[in-house]
């Protein structure tokens, strides 16, 4: 590795010094003397993931281009695919770009969901990397003649080990031209298409470039104002359009009077069933027209039950389905023999709000539908299926869609981008021009789909030794894709509801693997009827870490409750239960550099202070990453304000690809996931969501946030690197909770843990 | 009818004519002028995505009508620095890695350089008192905090 061409290059040196290797192209070819003059096809293969080229491409620089499958939600996952490709391949990390969610360039991998980018998409461009390295290496054998084992490659320079002035770039190999080689492929897209070839990718022990902390690369255009985001698109004769939604849900247009426009220059009307719409050509001028716009709405009764008996409502609701995703042992049977010995059987009842993806920026779409073909440029987490839905929207041909994914306001989930690329398609193809739609706040806030409203009933028993034997969870409420969450339907977004698309809901709650072992154990989850069934603002769909929030917010908290009755340590008790070495390690280490000492019940002492203290931990496990939660909080007895004041953060998801990346995301959704613990929770009143602007829907703001949050991460090289989107995100809410309760003495199950609740909880004892 | 009106934005003078003299600040930029930055990002004021400078104060352009600032010295964004010459804040965010998606950081920036314009070494609580009304929902709020700091530290010569 002495050469000077295998250390870092800049661009001209790298050129440079491949212009010197042209003198080793003229060596003789190898034995057989078949090797062709250059290798790979001037033709690109057909576009289909059974094709390497259609996954990454080596350009005439030696420049390598992803072709990715996922999206990034502004989780720096860029940076996270570049440096396992830089490791396959053996090119510097700043050779490597990727580019993602352009239906006609990149291959359907599923888009943006359940934080599998890494997990999944650069487990998949790790494999064919590492093809791409095995055919280049064949390709420099032939050309250095030099068997493969004697080469080797820094920087996307191939060189004999044992001479490196015979060497060849990447380049020279290939650059500009197609490898046109097979992978194996099973037949399907999305999340479930797989890719397999022939080569071995290189053992974590070889790793010089994953694991290296590398900062992200887009924050400097955006901090001088040059990143360009979806809002950012601007077509030659672009008009801007907004939607008109009723005050009422339910309710559709019966009347339209356009004559309601003449002193707003240039704007029309789009009225297709209960679609409706204006455009105009000054984006001022179509939100002037949304409001001034004159409509008599049919009478609409959505019956929405009064907020305060969401939850009752729930309750009392006709299950559609039940599924149980644990049954083991005979859980009735133990409880029951446990009443009948008077053993302590515990039971618990929590409460989940609706809650909003209210994204900081309102959703934004591009559409341009012409009359051969539709082009969409939109943030969907889901791109590939939006083009789906699209189609059958317009219908069209898929083939005579395209979906561009652009960079939009953080989303987390099926958020309202979804609907809005839709609704730009529609308005598009009315009009025959280019159409841009930016969503209202209130659009953002009281119309996007929801997290579903849930409650959980969690019971357990113990035995004569104070060992518990029985625990039965079940969750109850709205599920998670009354309106499915992939856009591949017309059906699933608010266009396709407004003109009459059949509605496919499917019942679907699921709840997070549970981490504890006990004897008799029953898991389940129950939906409920959707309260408006079409075009509703409370419509249901798939929000960040979808079940868990909720379910952990249960389930770790009733896990503290059990250790109290145990008369266990917090920690002590979930070690007792828990059945992984993994879980076991990142619980002992982050409590210990949390500063936790064993102690049973709440903290003593706090009960007579304005500002109690109190500490609190969750765990949790799902898809191969542990989390293990601690937070210390302040409660303040007169207002109920609940402030955490650090967090100490756990997190073990195999191989970390990128630790300052990790810990960044980590940081984020910590925050993010208390945002939605303390304050967030969608209003309502009989006929609208009334949460619509950031007064209505308060989210966390500078006073809430820790004074700091440390981090725990262990690294497991041997192991996958799973996914790191999510999963602290999901147990946050019961750590704060459980140290409410430490601080308090007093239990709260309902979230958000607001102020008001907080007070009134404490009011009551 | 239209009106015509002359805006100065970024140091260069913009000629423009719009019919609506009630027309947001945030509009002209975006719409009339081509801009990429500032941000829509509730129409309201209430979450700064759309904070540019109006004579130095951090204005937000979606409640600021046209008519309104006539002579004034507008300034965005990009405005501030650029990559050949960032201002200190902008290079802090870069090492602080102080953005997710990014959406928000209009109203950080723009608020924090006039900030460290008034008060050079802001305390912890200060920084958080000048920011607090501005919303980001990936949750960067410490890091933001961070940024700061050491944009001060950078601008008061204790760290390059």
């Amino acid at each position: 590795m002495s050469d000077a061409l295998t250390t870092r290059h800049t661009r001209r040196a790298f050129i440079s010094g491949a212009g010197a290797l042209v003198i080793s192209l003229s060596t003789p070819a190898s034995s057989s003397g078949q090797a062709p003059l250059t290798d790979g096809a001037m033709k690109r293969p057909s576009f289909t993931p059974s094709q390497l080229d259609s996954w990454l491409s080596i350009d005439e620089a030696g420049d390598v281009t992803c072709f990715f499958g996922k999206i990034d939600v502004a989780q720096g996952l860029d940076v996270a695919v570049r440096l396992i490709v830089a490791e396959e391949l053996d090119v510097a990390f700043e050779r490597i770009r990727v580019l993602m969610g352009n239906s006609a360039t990149t291959i359907n991998h599923g888009g943006a969901t359940s934080d599998s980018g890494v997990r999944e998409g650069g487990a998949l461009m790790r494999i064919t990397a590492a093809e791409a390295r095995m055919l280049l290496l064949e390709m420099a054998s032939r050309k250095l003649n030099s068997p493969v084992s004697s080469l080797r490659v820094s920087n996307g320079v191939v060189t004999v080990a044992a001479d490196p002035s015979r060497a060849i770039s990447y380049a020279e190999l290939i650059g500009g031209r197609y490898f046109n080689a097979q992978l194996h492929w099973n037949k399907k897209f999305g999340r479930d298409l797989e890719v397999s070839g022939t080569a071995k990718p290189k053992p974590p022990s070889e790793y010089k470039i994953v694991g290296t902390p590398t900062v992200r690369t887009d924050i400097s255009p955006k901090v001088m104002g040059k990143f360009e985001y979806v809002s950012d698109v601007r077509l030659p004769g672009m008009l801007h359009g907004r939607m008109v939604r009723p005050s009422i849900a339910g309710a559709v247009p019966v009347n339209v009077d356009e004559s309601s426009l003449k002193e707003i220059a240039g704007a029309r009307v789009v009225w297709i069933k209960n679609f409706l719409g204006v455009v105009a050509e000054k984006e001022w001028d179509a939100v002037r027209a949304a409001e001034a716009l004159k409509v008599t709405w049919s009478d609409s009764n959505p019956g929405f039950p009064p907020q305060e008996k969401l939850h009752d409502h729930i309750r009392s609701s006709k299950v559609v389905k039940r599924e149980y995703t644990s049954n083991v042992g005979s859980v009735e049977a133990a409880i029951k023999e446990a009443q009948a010995q008077k053993l302590r059987v515990v039971e618990a009842e929590y409460e989940w709000p609706f809650q909003s993806h209210a994204s900081l920026g309102p959703a934004c779409a591009v559409a341009n539908a012409t009359k051969d073909h539709v082009t969409i440029y939109t943030a969907s987490q889901k791109p590939y299926d939006a083009r789906i839905g699209i189609a059958e929207l317009l219908g069209r041909e898929m083939r005579d869609v395209t979906t561009i994914w652009i960079a939009g306001s953080g989303s987390y989930g099926r958020n309202d981008a979804g609907d809005c690329s839709a609704d730009a398609a529609v308005l598009s193809n009315a009009v025959g021009k280019p159409v841009r739609v930016q969503y209202s706040r209130a659009e953002a806030t009281a119309w996007d789909p929801k997290g579903s409203a849930s409650i959980q009933r969690v019971r357990a028993a113990f035995d004569e030794s104070g060992k518990v034997v029985a625990y039965d969870f079940m969750t109850k409420g709205f599920s998670l894709r009354d309106m499915p969450p992939w856009e591949r339907k017309a059906a699933n977004t608010l266009a396709g509801h407004l003109l009459g698309f059949k509605l496919e809901p499917i019942q679907a709650f699921g709840i997070p693997n549970d981490s504890y072992r006990f004897q008799h154990k029953r898991i389940g989850w129950e939906t409920i009827p959707p309260l408006l069934d079409r075009a509703s603002p409370l419509r249901t769909a798939h929000l960040r870490a979808t079940a868990s929030p909720m379910c952990h917010f249960a389930s770790e908290q009733f896990t503290d409750e059990l250790a109290l009755v145990a008369q266990s340590d917090p920690v002590r008790f979930r070690l007792q239960y828990l059945t992984d070495p993994r879980d076991h390690e990142l619980l002992k280490q982050t409590a210990e550099k949390f500063g936790w000492d064993d102690r049973i019940g709440p903290n003593p002492g706090q009960g007579g202070r304005e500002l109690m203290r109190g500490r609190g931990v969750a765990v949790a496990q799902k898809e191969g990453t542990c989390v293990a939660v601690f937070v210390e909080v302040e409660v303040s007895k007169s207002t109920g304000r609940v402030r955490p004041v650090r967090y100490t953060v756990g997190h073990d998801c195999g191989l970390i690809i990128n630790p300052r990346g990790l810990q960044q995301v980590l940081e984020c959704q910590t925050v993010w996931a208390t945002s939605r613990a303390l304050c967030e929770e969608v209003t309502f009143d009989a006929n609208m969501v009334t949460s619509r602007d950031w007064t209505t829907y308060p989210t966390i703001d500078m006073n809430l946030v820790p004074e700091k949050i440390d981090f725990v991460l262990i690294n497991r090289p041997e192991l996958p690197a799973a996914g790191a989107g999510e999963h602290a995100a999901r147990v946050v809410a019961a750590a704060l909770a459980n140290a409410v309760f430490d601080a308090t003495a007093v239990r709260i199950r309902s979230a958000p843990l607001s102020p008001e609740r907080v007070k009134t909880a404490l009011g009551r004892v | 009818m239209a009106k015509s009106y002359s805006i100065s934005v970024d140091e260069v003078n913009r000629t423009l004519e719009v019919d609506d003299p009630n027309m947001p600040l945030l509009y002209v930029l975006r719409d009339e002028l081509g801009m990429n930055n500032p941000r829509f990002g509730c129409g309201l004021g209430q979450c700064g995505a759309c904070t540019v400078h109006i004579d130095g104060q951090p204005t937000r352009s979606c409640v600021t009508p046209l008519s309104a600032i006539s002579s004034s010295k507008i300034t965005t964004l990009a405005g501030i620095g650029s990559a050949n010459a960032p201002h200190p804040l902008q290079s802090a965010w870069i090492v602080e890695e102080a953005s997710q998606c990014g959406y928000c950081l209009n109203g950080f920036l723009m608020t924090g350089v006039a900030l460290l314009k008034s008060s050079p070494s802001p305390t912890e609580m200060e920084i958080k008192t000048a920011v607090e009304n501005i919303k980001c929902r990936c949750g960067t709020h410490l890091a933001v905090v961070r940024a700061i700091k050491r944009a001060s530290q950078m601008m008061v010569g204790d760290v390059k």
